[in-house]
């Protein structure tokens, strides 16, 4: 379906908020985006930031108490948002699946790796055990896990934690899904090791059509798989954008001093790496106006009643930031070209 | 995995050894303390002295009275209590083992099925009136005194009620052998059962619902939710199915110790005539070769009972299985 005009997700106007001191604290607020099909999407942010969050309230899987979810999540048109348990479970694992950020607690540890990925392919599907198994150990070999058969008999503690990853990947795409989400996939692994999983995750638009709405707080990870990107602070959007336009143009502050805290590969190098002052306000201490407004260099009394509203700055690009509505943008990144891949 | 058992095999050899002589240790070897006149009971005469400390070796090394003791208990089998005019030992714990097996395996079927249900429902539940009823009827259950409700049982059942429609198959106190009349020892041990299981299944379904929502919390659970699992199963093939690895060796451990006389107030109550009951009446006598005994089979069985759980360990957790 090349001229599909509708996403594949649209969420509109996602807020989450937990009770808390009597009232209500928001954790996401107003945030929208779309996944095209086959796109990767980048959610960009530091720890408390709402990524995962976001993506947890997409899958239903938030069940603290009292917790409540509104606005809209459009997945192939069907509304994520209030869907009844039953339907979002049949959804769940087989249409919209999830991988986590630590592959090494992931797992059940008392089943085999194998016995996991044939539980999923056969709560969604009627297959007998052994057409499930065959089928695991093929995803198993599609994602470069070697000796497959036999690691699906293996428990999870004794595999490393990039083969678990691997096989958390091959368990999440066992019964095609359309969407992936993947939370901070490659924090918990070494250099190398991230770099084969995301180059398993970009190959996955080719391989199994799937779409992928990849966490982060990793720039560089971002500037290597993403097409689009949503910068994510304080539970709000600070910015979005193609990845190549935010990377070269920042239009938000908080997305610049993102980037300016990656280390150059090329040219001089800073005597020190700037960094973000202070820390990000945790929900219940949010300010009134911009939350980023106390940590920002460009901070003043028009940040300061409200928070600014999300406005169109380029084609695709959208950032909460006063700064280019005034007239002065914030001036395009030297380094672009260096970080790009 | 056979080389890990048979390692077990071998530790659990070794710790019975030392158990053994400890025991042997405690009751003959204390300084200061005639063992002759203690095995020999109160108001012995001289001939009945002379005659046990030569039957028992308390005139060489301490070595040889070891061996001595240990042949009598498991080889001979004649160690006799003369407290009790003669009569022997062993045959005695024969007899009393299976009535105290016979009280703990139901009692213990009774409390591990009650505690996963109620610890089970109660984590399945969460803060919410089921979950608050199920714990506090536990808390109730862990603070009634297994004596207090047997003999509070007794009196409805035995007495105040018993001609009722309601207890009148109550039987009388004491034990019905199994091969003699499987309906009558039934009868005869289903209340001593439940009594003895409230306090544990007040535990157990405590320290389960506790396991279960500190399990709800982990990232496999996560995981198993997002794999669209019903939460039926993600509740009981995911989180009891690893809850169970803690359960076990609770388990184990109070299992081995009722079996090893522990159940003794309600074998007094319900005049159940098992090993509780035996070191109950040892005690009041001073009856020392039963009390030492006695002691001796429990503490093999705490033992046993060890090593069973470490195995059970090794089938429920492949990482047990891979550590060692």
């Amino acid at each position: 379906m090349p001229a599909d005009p509708m996403p594949l997700l649209d969420v509109r106007n996602l807020c989450v908020s937990v009770p808390a001191n009597g009232g209500m604290i928001r954790l996401v607020e107003n945030v929208s985006f779309c996944v095209d099909e086959a796109e990767i999407v980048g959610l960009v942010g530091e720890s408390g930031s709402g990524k995962s969050v976001t993506a947890m309230a997409l899958m239903g899987l938030i069940d603290s108490p009292g917790v409540q979810v509104r606005g809209s999540a459009r997945f192939r048109g069907q509304e994520l948002v209030g869907m009844a348990p039953r339907a979002l479970r049949a959804l769940r694992g087989r249409d919209i699946a999830m991988i986590f950020q630590d592959p090494m607690t992931a797992f059940t540890p008392v089943y085999t790796i194998g016995w996991q990925i044939d539980e999923q392919i056969r709560a969604h599907e009627r297959l007998s055990r052994r057409a499930a198994r065959a089928r695991t150990v093929q995803l198993l070999a599609e994602m470069g896990v070697p000796d497959p058969a036999r690691t699906a008999q293996r428990y999870p503690h004794q595999l490393s934690g990039g083969l678990r990853q691997r096989a958390m990947i091959a368990m999440a795409l066992s019964c095609n899904p359309t969407l992936l989400i993947a939370d901070e996939p490659t924090t918990a692994l070494d250099v190398t090791v991230q770099a084969q999983i995301l180059e398993l995750l970009r190959g996955l638009r080719h391989s199994h059509g799937s779409s992928v709405l990849l966490i982060t707080h990793d720039m560089g990870v971002v500037a290597q798989t993403c097409a689009r990107t949503l910068v994510l602070y304080s539970g709000r959007m600070a910015e979005s954008g193609p990845t190549a336009t935010l990377f070269a143009r920042p239009a938000h502050p908080y997305t610049a001093a993102l980037l300016d805290s990656i280390p150059p590969l090329y040219g001089p190098r800073p005597h020190r790496l700037p960094a973000i002052a202070g820390l990000p306000p945790t929900p219940r201490e949010r300010p009134a106006g911009c939350a980023f407004g106390p940590r920002c260099a460009h901070v003043h009394a028009t940040c300061l009643p409200a928070p600014p509203a999300l406005a169109s700055i380029g084609p695709g690009q959208q950032a909460a930031c006063v700064l280019p509505a005034e007239g002065t943008p914030l001036p395009p990144r030297a380094t672009a070209q260096a970080t790009q891949p | 995995m056979i080389p890990t058992l048979l390692r077990r095999l071998g530790q659990t050899l070794f710790v019975l050894f030392g158990v053994s002589v400890l025991v042997f240790a405690v009751f003959f070897a204390t300084p200061g303390a005639d063992p002759t006149a203690r095995i020999a009971g109160r108001n012995a005469s001289p001939q009945i002295m002379e005659k046990v400390r030569r039957e028992y070796g308390f005139d060489r090394a301490l070595p040889v009275q070891y061996m001595t003791m240990m042949k009598k208990l498991f080889i001979t089998r004649d160690l006799a209590s003369y407290a009790d005019r003669g009569e022997l030992v062993v045959p005695q714990i024969e007899q009393a083992a299976p009535v105290t097996a016979c009280l703990v395996c139901g009692a213990a079927f009774i409390w591990v099925s009650a505690s996963i249900i109620m610890g089970t429902l109660a984590a399945a539940f969460r803060d919410t009136w089921v979950d608050r009823t199920l714990m506090l009827a536990g808390l109730v259950g862990i603070s009634i005194p297994v004596f207090w409700l047997g003999q509070v049982t007794n009196l409805i059942t035995q007495s105040r009620y018993h001609d009722t429609w309601l207890f009148s198959w109550v039987p009388g106190l004491g034990y019905v052998p199994f091969s003699e009349d499987p309906g009558g020892w039934f009868r005869a041990l289903v209340i001593p059962w439940v009594v003895l299981a409230v306090m544990f299944i007040g535990i157990y379904s405590r320290v389960l619902r506790a396991d279960l929502v500190a399990l709800a919390g982990e990232d496999f659970m996560r995981t198993a939710r997002a794999k669209g699992l019903s939460p039926t199963r993600v509740m009981l093939r995911h989180g009891l199915r690893t809850a169970l690895v803690t359960f076990v060796s609770l388990f184990g451990l109070d299992f081995a110790q009722l079996v090893g006389g522990g159940a003794l107030l309600t074998e007094v109550v319900f005049g159940l005539p098992g090993v509780g009951r035996l070191t109950y009446r040892a005690l009041t006598n001073l009856d020392l070769p039963v009390i030492m005994a006695t002691v001796m089979y429990s503490a093999i069985f705490v033992v046993v009972a060890n090593a069973v759980v470490d195995m059970v360990y090794l089938l429920l957790d492949p990482r047990v299985r891979d550590a060692r």
